[in-house]
């Protein structure tokens, strides 16, 4: 019998310990699906979050580095640096990356730093229990909010990857989405393309996916699908920002 | 026979750094020790190194971890404000294991002080400054050649405990110009590094971490880090300058430009007959107690001398034989002790006043 569908090689036997219905899992799969496909897993070195994914190294076969909370892109830019052949990935979540972090991000992607950062935007802190993230849209109910987001006196969600598209240096800069069939087939083209342009040594690229935290939004695994298809894509709409290398 | 060479403190740091075989610095522009990433942003070009203008001390120190984790010889440098920025960083060095050197080039505190010389930052540095059970090699020069001869030295303690190790300079030390003979590169036997993130090429995957999900594994980690510091106390000799201690009534101490002020207090009292020594400690972590309690069982007294208002004098007090008298004299804020001053405490403790 033919087998047509199996775990990714550069996946570790060890059972993810996210939740159910949780967008990590599936944005891991695609990580290694990749890593298996391009054949990275021997040079990739990943660098791991606070958050969630803070025990990624637990689930990839490749090489893997700590970060403290936000350093990420800093620690991603001493690896690479150190070692240019290594192919070096930043994996983050939103509090992570567009709060604590925000320096870190936006200053690496100004140095166009040859780095892959890998942003999962699922709009809550998920790990210390559904705090109001720098992405939590307006309204949206938080542990830290709740009444809703307040943009009075809380902000605006944050674009990130509107926001490091208007930088001169990243090479390429997308928001895609976990939500759907379709979407992830979509966001596996992209996150290639972002791997691409690192391994082409062609820069900066930064993958941004809209991801479901069911737990955090006290909703089940499907109702979080579709309110991430009703409600966080219309506030981060889906697409490439920046495309330096349309022909990669 | 080498060249002597003029040159500021800092500069001589960065080109033994480089000497050492430092090709990674990253830094924030901070006086008093700007000299530092001025002179590493001309030199790692030349030698092929890395050089990096960080966003800030916090991006600055984990672009260290970075590199450390992937087995560079990295280092950074900042002032007493820049440091306290670093702490987080250095905590997480310290618990992932990983040799790296940072120097400090202390300046007037608290807040954002004064760029003056002022060394208010031995608890931070000497104690663990950041959070957790940990500690870093402390050096402390006191001039520009030995600024530049503990430089290389600090590379190889880094590598041999993979530990972080800092220089503890102060904007004397590091602004003065000196002649200096640069140091040679070390030829110690250094250990492999073979827990370094290279890519998991056929060996299994290696993790940089602090982080342990259960608390065995905490535990695991922090017995190490203390297996390391016993073996490092053990091993290391923490160093001291001994100046005409061993006639010696009174022992002035004090590291760094505190230590070099003695020296020339002591040398000045000598002229007068009077029996005073300097213990000038090159190591502040591990510290030298042995030397300390060596002089105090036969009898001498100490005056502990800071551009501080008492932080090594603990080191001393629990280091000394019981019933040692211990006094001290500090002062901060960017003013250097008063020569008279010391010298009126010194004969003063001579006189059993």
């Amino acid at each position: 019998m033919n087998k047509v569908f199996k775990k990714p090689d550069a996946l570790t036997d060890k059972i993810f310990s996210y939740c159910s219905g949780c967008g990590h899992g599936i944005i891991h799969r695609l990580i290694a699906e990749l890593l298996d496909e391009m054949d990275l897993t021997s040079k990739a070195i990943g660098v791991a979050p606070v958050g969630c994914a803070v025990t990624a190294y637990d689930f990839f076969k490749c090489d893997f580095c700590e970060a403290a909370h936000g350093r990420a892109a800093a620690v991603a830019t001493g690896i690479k640096r150190a070692k240019p052949d290594a192919f070096v990935f930043a994996y983050q979540g939103d509090g992570d990356l567009a709060a604590i972090g925000l320096a870190e991000t936006i200053h690496a992607a100004n140095r166009g730093e040859q780095i892959t950062v890998i942003f999962v935007n699922n709009s809550v802190y998920g790990m210390t229990g559904g705090q109001m993230a720098p992405t939590t849209l307006k309204d949206q109910k938080t542990t830290t909010t709740p009444l809703g987001r307040n943009v009075l006196t809380e902000g605006w969600p944050l674009k990130m990857a509107e926001i490091i598209a208007t930088l001169e240096a990243p090479s390429y800069v997308v928001r895609c989405s976990v939500a759907g069939p379709k979407e992830i087939l979509d966001a596996r083209k992209h996150l290639k393309k972002a791997f691409r342009i690192q391994t082409e040594k062609k820069g900066y690229s930064f993958i941004e996916f809209l991801s479901m935290c069911p737990t955090n939004m006290g909703l089940s695994p499907l109702e979080s699908l579709n309110w991430i298809k009703q409600n966080l894509t219309s506030y981060f709409p889906l697409g490439i920002y920046k495309d330096r290398y349309p022909e990669v | 026979m080498k060249n002597k060479l003029l040159m500021k403190g800092n500069e001589a740091m960065a080109e033994a750094a480089i000497i050492a075989g430092c090709r990674c610095y990253f830094g924030y522009p901070i006086t008093p020790q700007n000299e530092v990433p001025a002179y590493m942003s001309k030199r790692m070009p030349e030698v092929g190194g890395v050089f990096i203008q960080s966003e800030s001390e916090i991006s600055a120190i984990n672009m260290v971890f970075g590199a450390a984790a992937v087995g560079a010889r990295v280092m950074t440098s900042s002032s007493s404000p820049g440091i306290s920025l670093k702490q987080e960083g250095l905590s997480y060095i310290a618990g992932a294991h990983l040799p790296c050197v940072i120097a400090n080039v202390q300046r007037a505190g608290p807040g954002l002080g004064g760029i003056g010389p002022a060394q208010g930052d031995y608890f931070q540095a000497v104690k663990g400054g950041g959070h957790g059970d940990y500690h870093m090699i402390v050096l402390a020069p006191s001039s520009v050649q030995e600024t530049a001869d503990l430089t290389v030295e600090a590379f190889d303690l880094a590598d041999i405990y993979r530990i972080a190790v800092m220089i503890l300079s102060d904007a004397v030390v590091g602004q003065t110009s000196e002649p200096v003979v640069l140091p040679s590169p070390s030829s110690k036997v250094l250990p492999k590094k073979d827990w370094i993130l290279t890519g998991a090429k056929d060996r299994p995957p290696r993790i940089i971490r602090s982080y342990f999900t259960n608390e065995k594994e905490i535990f695991q980690n922090n017995e190490l880090l203390q297996q390391k510091y016993r073996r490092i106390k053990n091993e290391v000799t923490a160093r001291c300058e001994e100046f005409m201690c061993d006639d010696a009534e009174v022992i002035i101490t004090g590291y760094g430009t505190s230590g070099r002020l003695a020296k020339s207090v002591a040398v000045n009292l000598r002229k007068q007959n009077i029996k005073v020594g300097v213990l000038r400690p090159v190591f502040l972590w591990p510290f030298p107690e042995e030397r300390f309690f060596y002089y105090s069982s036969k009898g001498k007294k100490f005056l502990v001398v800071e551009m501080s208002y008492g932080q090594m004098l603990e080191d001393v007090r629990l280091s000394v034989a019981e019933k040692t008298t211990v006094e001290f004299y500090g002062t901060s804020g960017g003013y250097l002790p008063d020569e008279d001053k010391i010298k009126d405490i010194v004969i003063r403790m001579v006189k059993n006043e």
